[in-house]
């Protein structure tokens, strides 16, 4: 039984096909599989956050869903929002300000942080601690993941008006 | 943390759910969200080797407010509740109640239907679903038929829903005056060490129905008819707050855990239940 089937999943805007048994987690087949390494494995028990990435617009622990619940879905992991060389507005706002040390858990919290600010684009700091309690750093505080994500909302909603 | 191996199906319909479940028996368990299942089975607490996933079956995803009734598909997720501004406007404590389980990614996939029908006592909708007195409308071969939640819970995991059957919805009557849901929990992301939810309604200055369920102080959720009673034809002052607390305690049988002894259980649970009496009457 559970032989290995065929799935088809669209990751950062790319499709990709494989074969892969039913019970394989969707954090495996991202970071082992399709070598998207962004997400990480904290926990592993639907705690931390670390390997959170968004599916058709819903922030999601990839550790908690089987690949085949995620056939045929749209996947957006940290890879998808920016790069080095063009950081999303998150990236930038936790760098400059200081919004990681080990950084471990950086990736599940900034893919976390694009949902809530998509929802909330101009949080209060409440707001950001309550939207953002699925996700643990145990660096930080979480003082400057605060800072970093409204420095981040200030800079996106200006964007946005000087753009109307 | 690998699960066992399992077949998975998605059908498309309720018909094929069910001819799933025939042929496979208690070989089979339907899924929702997963996020009390899929746990299990990579602790290898829950074995499944049929795995149905429900999320492409249709008709299950919708909230339908009524003038007299509110039904809520088994598939719509506790995000879905805390977005819905008529169901909020309708039946306010389902969102104070759904904001406090586990934490946001979780709510955007743990469902209404797998958090009732799941059976866990530290699950928080059985509890409210008891105190708003719903039915829950399960479907089999047979056909359907509606269980109330009050009668819903026989211990920690069973339930009076046989194994081929799928849980579909829930239909509550619309509920009135004051209401509260409150919880302690150790940490975001955690069950209840004590949850109350409480829906009261004032008459002139004087309670005139007050009906109380608490969460995760039994291996089922507890609908105490005696703490509701003890608060009916009062002003909810200190001495009615204090038989219902009493009245409570009689009705629960906490057991000992890394939430605490008992003591400190039936110590929780009456400061949770004074916290949502109060906020409930001073919302009535």
């Amino acid at each position: 039984m559970s032989k290995k089937q065929h799935y088809a999943i669209t990751v950062n805007g790319k499709e990709e096909e494989f074969l892969a048994e039913p019970r394989e987690l969707l954090i495996y087949t991202l970071r082992e599989r399709l070598n998207i390494t962004g997400p990480h494995i904290g926990c592993e028990t639907s705690h931390c956050g670390a390997c959170t990435v968004t599916i058709d617009g819903k922030s999601v622990k990839a550790c908690t869903m089987f690949v085949a619940q995620a056939n045929g879905k749209d996947i957006t992991t940290i890879e998808g929002i920016g790069g080095p060389d063009n950081l999303h507005p998150l990236q930038n706002a936790f760098k400059e300000h200081h919004g990681l040390q080990c950084g471990y858990c950086t990736p599940g919290m900034i893919i976390r942080a694009t949902k809530l600010l998509e929802e909330i684009p101009n949080p209060t700091e409440e707001e950001i601690r309550f939207g953002m309690s699925g996700n643990i750093c145990r660096c930080t505080g979480y003082q400057n993941i605060v800072k970093s994500i409204q420095a981040a909302a200030a800079e996106m909603n200006a964007a946005k008006e000087a753009a109307e | 943390m690998i699960p066992a191996a399992f077949e998975y199906y998605r059908p498309k319909d309720m018909a094929g759910v069910l001819s799933i479940l025939e042929e496979h028996g208690d070989d089979a368990r339907v899924m929702a969200g997963g996020h009390s299942l899929i746990p299990m089975m990579k602790l290898r607490l829950a074995n499944v080797p049929h795995l149905i996933d429900l999320q492409d079956v249709d008709g299950m995803s919708g909230i339908d407010v009524s003038t007299d009734s509110i039904r809520v598909g088994a598939l719509v997720t506790q995000a879905d509740i805390i977005d819905n501004e008529r169901l909020t406007e309708a039946a306010p404590i389902l969102k104070e109640a759904a904001l406090q389980i586990a934490d946001p990614q979780i709510r955007y996939m743990g469902t209404v239907g797998g958090n009732v029908a799941n059976g866990d006592p530290g699950n928080d909708m059985p509890g409210l679903m008891q105190c708003l007195d719903a039915v829950f409308t399960v479907v089999g071969a047979g056909g359907e038929r509606n269980i109330s939640a009050r009668d819903f819970y026989e211990a920690a995991y069973m339930t009076a829903r046989e194994d081929e059957e799928v849980l579909t919805s829930v239909t509550i009557p619309l509920p009135k005056g004051g209401y509260a849901y409150e919880k302690q929990k150790r940490k975001i992301g955690d069950y209840a060490t004590a949850a109350a939810a409480v829906q009261i309604i004032k008459d002139d200055g004087v309670c005139g129905s007050a009906s109380i369920a608490m969460t995760n102080l039994s291996d089922t959720p507890i609908f105490s008819e005696a703490a509701g009673a003890a608060l009916v034809g009062t002003t909810v002052d200190a001495a009615a707050l204090d038989a219902a607390v009493t009245a409570m305690l009689g009705d629960i049988d906490p057991t000992e855990d890394n939430r605490g002894p008992v003591a400190f259980k039936n110590h929780v649970a009456g400061v949770i239940l004074r916290r949502a009496v109060e906020r409930a009457w001073s919302r009535a």
